[in-house]
């Protein structure tokens, strides 16, 4: 109960909120840092999987990579990067690593969309004089589409997930909140700065599903 | 007279440096040990509360909408936030990882054993139920070793993401061969970053291995035409990733 109070009143004290440690602060560099990232890795995985599937390609690929992702710690990738010589360039270690584990699922979700799509379909598009290309971006991406989107919401999970452990490497952050909270042996800052980063991955996650639901119907895969 | 600095790779401080596995072999292996007894009681925490948890869900449909429910929102939390937040309770111990990893792997397990519980044939049942099984022999000899499969397969991502999520424990002084990693960034030693985190990869490597391994060894029966299944091997593995492409971080 001393905790919890002591956490409250934590958050409620206006001076943690505001300046360069504070929790505005914190929040703009990990929401600046989240949606680099997502869009960074977007633009790298999508039209890779977008054409490994059309041409139905790359299936081990896309299981190898999601494997290999899983058990490499992103701590570990986030402090190797660091002491290379990319560890001179500021956020780049952090933003190389949070890029690099985005990709798998964008990859493996958009590649799996994309040969779910029914051949039937496919066929009948092509009997319609459909080139590659149309076939694509008609049939295929808007069939593939909800998958897509979700790729792209566990990736942006993943990333504010991410983003948090680059505290630990020095980047900023909310994760940097519950560092500095453990360094100032305060464990009200540091569940403090926990339940900020919680809200925010299931804010982040809400959203996502806020979205799904509102979407029209197409973008949810109803039309099959 | 001071003697000159030896010229080995430690003083060098390189990548890869055999003087560094003979000299602090003793760290590397409690380090390994701690990681891999983390990782393992975690991971068994899970299953003890994940078996009884699917079983309820089955038998009480109403239940698997919250079940669900909760262990997706646990498994949103962020490690390092996840660990933070148990802090008051279970203060800087080796308990607080473990009950940290095991909540993530939890929601892995659940659904897990839930679709393989439900993917088992209605008549396997029916047949079961024929040969007068009760349902308590129902399930112990018919419906749970059909749904191994399925539940293998979330252990083996539960287990390989523990791996990798131990070594966020470093932050509380438990993370294993993450405690390694953390210290090395401190100092700058890469040999000692480099060394551990490899380490990580053949721990998870291994795990992976042998629970494959105990798969077939459980389930004997699909070993029977596999030859018809391995084209369809690598299509099912993607579309298992769908549902569970997401990892902790």
């Amino acid at each position: 109960m001393n905790t919890l109070s002591a956490v409250g009143a934590w958050l409620t004290t206006a001076a943690n909120w505001s300046g360069e440690n504070g929790v505005w602060h914190r929040l703009e560099q990990h929401l600046v840092l989240t949606f680099s990232c997502l869009v960074i890795s977007a633009l790298i995985a999508l039209p890779v999987a977008l054409t490994l599937g059309h041409l139905g390609r790359g299936g081990a690929l896309a299981v190898n990579l999601a494997n290999i992702g899983r058990a490499v710690p992103t701590f570990a990738v986030l402090v190797l990067l660091l002491l290379t010589p990319i560890g001179r360039y500021g956020q780049w270690p952090t933003i190389i690593a949070l890029v690099l584990f985005a990709i798998p699922p964008l990859l493996t979700n958009a590649y799996v969309g994309m040969r779910e799509v029914d051949q039937n379909v496919v066929r009948a598009a092509r009997g319609m004089g459909m080139t590659g290309t149309q076939l694509v971006w008609r049939v295929e991406v808007p069939l593939a589409f909800p998958l897509i989107l979700t790729g792209i919401r566990i990736a942006a999970v993943q990333l504010v997930a991410t983003a948090t452990l680059a505290a630990l490497v020095g980047g900023g952050g909310l994760g940097r909140i519950i560092t500095a909270g453990f360094n100032l042996a305060s464990t009200p800052q540091v569940v403090a700065g926990a339940v900020l980063v919680a809200v925010f991955a299931l804010l982040m996650e809400a959203a996502f599903e806020l979205a799904q639901r509102c979407a029209p119907d197409w973008a949810r895969g109803r039309i099959r | 007279m001071t003697a000159p600095p030896p010229d080995d790779c430690l003083a060098r401080n390189d990548w890869i440096c055999g003087d560094y596995l003979s000299t602090r072999r003793q760290i590397l292996l409690d380090a390994t040990g701690q990681h891999i007894q983390l990782t393992v009681i975690s991971v068994a925490l899970g299953l003890v509360i994940a078996v009884p948890l699917a079983l309820l869900a089955r038998r009480r449909r109403w239940t698997v909408g919250p079940v669900l429910g909760i262990t997706t929102v646990v498994y949103t939390i962020p490690s390092l936030a996840m660990f933070s937040l148990l802090l008051p309770v279970y203060g800087l111990s080796a308990t607080l990882v473990v009950v940290g990893l095991a909540l993530y792997s939890l929601t892995l397990l659940v659904r897990n054993i839930l679709a393989g519980l439900d993917g088992v044939p209605a008549e396997a049942k029916e047949a079961a139920r024929g040969m007068g099984y009760g349902p308590m022999r129902q399930l112990l000899t018919v419906e749970l070793p059909l749904a191994v499969p399925a539940a293998m397969a979330g252990l083996r991502i539960a287990t390989v993401s523990a791996v990798a999520l131990t070594t966020v424990g470093a932050i509380v002084g438990y993370g294993g061969l993450g405690n390694l990693i953390y210290a090395g960034m401190n100092s700058f030693f890469k040999a000692q970053v480099l060394t551990a985190s490899v380490l990580c990869v053949i721990i998870a490597i291994v795990f992976d291995l042998l629970l494959l391994g105990a798969e077939r060894l459980l389930t004997p029966w699909r070993r029977a035409g596999r030859k018809a299944r391995v084209q369809n091997r690598v299509t099912a593995g993607v579309k298992r990733l769908v549902t569970a492409s997401g990892r902790r971080a």
